[in-house]
């Protein structure tokens, strides 16, 4: 991937965001006002709308979705400051070795959370 | 030499709030640059912190609680009004950096005409939009309960 087409793949996730996270935060932060995705009513990070959510078949994919493009987008930018900095072409190897392994690691640990969560929550109803 | 005419600071306070000739576009992209660096940081933390679901309930509840304080509280909203300023203000560069809300292309013909004041607009829509989010989401974080 050239340079041009990985930036336009930083905008296209950016777009991609806009809808992973208004959702997000509509769930989040307007439950008390909007109540939406909260299926056990009340506050969004009470266990039982946790769990509620996580028996959806369609959780996990979209938690591992949202995880992957913020990722993306986020260190794809965090990539670009550093370079701004002007630092040696060795140096910006090294970042980009760097990001890409935090990237990959993170995304593996949140996937899998995401799936086993659910897995769990399926089988058993709810996690105690 | 000291016929160099002294210039007074003209522009004052408003200089210094519209940043002279730049105007205010180029606070935009400093506020751009710190709420994307900011939602990154909280974002990091946030996949360690859901991660913990994995424990069962009762460690949920304990990792909850250890965030459950004033100064967190504080924290989450400022990533909240962060996230409607970054995500309004990205869609704004989005249209802008694919050639849309820039006004049509036209010959430069002196006095030339800034397409700044084509995209001016779009930027106090964006400011509107994103104060009338961070209140709604205010009002929720710290009224209601
Ligand atoms: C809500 C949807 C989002 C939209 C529409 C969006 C859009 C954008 C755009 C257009 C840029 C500027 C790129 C450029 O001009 O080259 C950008 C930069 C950036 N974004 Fe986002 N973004 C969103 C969410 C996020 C999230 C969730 C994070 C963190 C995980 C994030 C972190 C960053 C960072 C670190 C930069 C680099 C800032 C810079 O270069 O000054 N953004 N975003």
């Amino acid at each position: 991937m050239n340079g041009l087409s990985k930036w336009t793949w930083h905008m296209m996730a950016g777009l991609g965001l806009v809808a992973f996270l208004s959702i997000h935060m509509i769930t989040m932060h307007l439950d008390l006002i909007l109540g939406w995705f909260n299926p056990a009513g009340g506050e969004s990070l009470d266990w039982a709308n946790v769990t509620a959510r996580g028996k959806q078949a369609i959780m996990p994919f979209f938690y591992v979705a949202f995880l992957g493009l913020a990722l993306y987008h986020g260190l794809y930018g965090l990539r670009t400051i550093i370079f701004e900095l002007g630092i040696p072409k060795r140096m910006a190897r090294l970042t980009t070795i760097l990001i890409l392994i935090a990237g990959i690691g993170l995304f593996g640990l949140g996937s899998f959370a995401a799936f086993h969560f659910a897995s769990v929550a399926a089988s058993t109803g709810a996690i105690q | 030499m000291n016929d160099i005419k002294q210039q007074g600071n003209r522009l004052g306070i408003i200089g210094w709030l519209t940043g002279g000739r730049w105007g205010f576009e180029r606070y935009m992209y400093s506020l751009h640059r710190i709420t994307g660096l900011g939602i990154l940081s909280y974002f990091l933390l946030h996949i360690f912190v859901t991660s913990s679901r994995l424990f069962g309930a009762r460690t949920w509840e304990l990792v909850m609680g250890a965030v459950a304080n004033p100064v967190f509280k504080l924290g989450e909203f400022a990533v909240f009004a962060a996230f409607a300023f970054h995500m309004l203000n990205g869609l704004r560069l989005i249209l802008i950096e694919f050639g849309f809300a820039v006004g049509k292309a036209e010959e430069p013909v002196y006095p030339y005409r800034s397409s700044v004041n084509t995209q001016r607009p779009l930027s106090v829509i964006v400011i509107i939009l994103a104060a009338v989010i961070v209140c709604v989401g205010g009002y929720r974080f710290f009224f209601m309960h």
